[in-house]
């Protein structure tokens, strides 16, 4: 009769206790992009956890001159209020920009928020008052071309800092006006050459190149600098960020490769 | 007559699937920008060294809204594009690198035991005397006219044989390694030797794809000489080994 209770009640336990591991495991406390066991996910965190452990991590992307600044091709989204874009319009953002556009982004936010002490929005004239930066760096896309430009914009430390990032943060996500989320480890959060640029080539952001802001992540592929940026978050955890983020679409979450 | 050791089958069946991931990986991601360039910076609004038409990837007509950043003749200038191009890259890119992955391990492996074994240098490095002009000529003639059967399927090896083996291990496929590293953002900004080296991302590039190109020729003619020299006779020595 005992013998027969203890057993069950044995079960149950571990039964509840590995059930309670696996949501921690799930949720809040995932560090690393899933594979949900895609063989080639497998290798893309593979290859990011190399690049972390066997790269020296406070190197700088290479600065090229004023003369070494190329053309470039502008790809991708390249106005995020234009509907005749099939797959680059968002219903929910794109009416929202072309109001921002018409008042030349006077109405403009960042939203900083997260894991952060004082959440805020920044305008866009408030982010060119802090410190800036100005690097002439080479844009590597995945499809194998690259173009040279000079950016201008403040270090993503500078507003993280102003925003006060909590000692627990380990990702930095994003999302644009038309309707991409995408997100970095803190090592190239803080990383001195990523900067949120406004500038290109010594002039304004051109819509075609994510007016009215940017952000430019040097030491990865052309495709983690998403142009026209509206919010920040910052995570304790990893974010794969759904159907609008690059693995479950089907893409490598880190391009340093 | 000797056989192929049995880690040496092993290491060259790996490699060889391994290869032709990669070359069909690499051929898909080339198609998405089928243009190749010197330099550092090359797209779709410069001029390439060479075009190739693999794809209808590269459409200058079609490029819309062209601006001239400043006033200066020559300036750079950016435009639009706003057509659908061909991407595979999202499995071909992350395919490719995973296989590199495992090509560099089975390579890494299969020099180390090479070396202390002494295999490399007894049966793939060309002694002195075969460099000889007229040694070089006669195994030039030989493989001409290769006679299935006389030519055995291990080590010993001909002279263009093992100059054709280790160009392509020794040589060539470090060199696609390190082309290969020279394109990767993370790696150039921690060691921007790398492209001082090759002079550039896109001379990188360039070079991994006549890298390719020199390799497929060599399957060609690997493949063209196993079948001269007796093609059921060859597969068995290199999988199962001679058999008594």
């Amino acid at each position: 009769m005992k013998q027969q209770r203890r057993m069950p009640r044995r079960v149950f336990i571990k039964g509840l206790a590995s059930s309670a591991a696996g949501v921690l495991l799930a949720g809040c406390t995932r560090m690393d992009p899933p594979t949900y066991g895609n063989v080639l996910r497998m290798g893309d965190l593979f290859t990011y956890k190399a690049h972390r452990l066997l790269l020296p991590a406070h190197s700088l992307a290479r600065e090229y001159d004023y003369s070494d600044i190329s053309s470039v091709p502008a790809i991708g989204t390249t106005n995020p209020a234009d509907p005749a874009k099939c797959g680059f319009f968002s219903d929910e953002y794109g009416p929202v920009y072309e109001q921002l556009l018409a008042k030349r982004f006077a109405d403009w936010r960042l939203v900083v928020e997260g894991s952060v002490a004082r959440p805020r929005a920044f305008s866009l004239d408030e982010l060119r008052r802090m410190p800036s930066r100005t690097q002439i760096t080479r844009h590597t896309c995945e499809e194998g071309w690259s173009a040279i430009s000079q950016w201008t914009g403040v270090p993503l430390r500078a507003v993280l800092e102003a925003a006060g990032v909590h000692s627990s943060a380990r990702f930095v996500q994003y999302y644009s006006y038309d309707d991409w989320a995408d997100g970095i480890d803190m090592l190239d959060a803080l990383h001195p050459q990523t900067i949120l640029a406004y500038g290109m080539n010594g002039r304004d952001l051109p819509i075609s190149h994510g007016a009215p802001l940017r952000l430019r992540v040097e030491k990865q592929l052309g495709y983690k600098s998403m142009k026209f940026l509206r919010r920040i978050v910052v995570t304790d955890y990893f974010d794969d960020n759904g159907s609008k983020g690059n693995i479950q679409n089907g893409w490598s979450w880190y391009a340093g490769i | 007559m000797s056989n192929h050791r049995g880690w040496v089958r092993v290491c060259h069946w790996l490699a060889a699937a391994a290869f032709l991931t990669l070359a069909v990986s690499g051929f898909l991601i080339l198609m998405v920008h089928p243009r190749l360039y010197l330099g550092h910076a090359g797209n779709d609004l410069t001029p390439a060294l060479l075009s190739l038409p693999i794809s209808n990837n590269h459409r200058p007509d079609e490029l819309h809204s062209r601006v001239i950043f400043t006033n200066v003749p020559g300036a750079p200038v950016t435009a639009e594009r706003n057509y659908d191009i061909f991407n595979q890259n999202g499995w071909a890119r992350s395919l490719h690198f995973l296989t590199a992955w495992i090509l560099v391990a089975v390579g890494a492996t299969y020099v180390a035991i090479g070396i202390v074994s002494g295999h490399i240098r007894s049966a793939l490095l060309p002694r002195g005397r075969e460099l000889a002009p007229r040694a070089l000529l006669q195994d030039l003639k030989n493989h001409l006219r290769p006679a299935a059967g006389a030519i055995g399927t291990g080590p010993p090896y001909g002279l263009l044989q093992k100059l054709a083996y280790t160009s392509v291990m020794l040589v060539i496929l470090p060199l696609m390694v390190a082309t290969g590293l020279t394109m990767a953002p993370a790696v150039t900004a921690s060691y921007p030797f790398l492209l001082d080296l090759f002079g550039g991302y896109q001379t990188a590039r360039t070079i991994h794809f006549f890298g390719f190109a020199s390799l497929v020729l060599f399957l060609l003619i690997h493949l063209a000489m196993v079948i001269a020299t007796g093609f059921g006779r060859q597969l068995r020595a290199m999988t199962l080994g001679n058999q008594p």
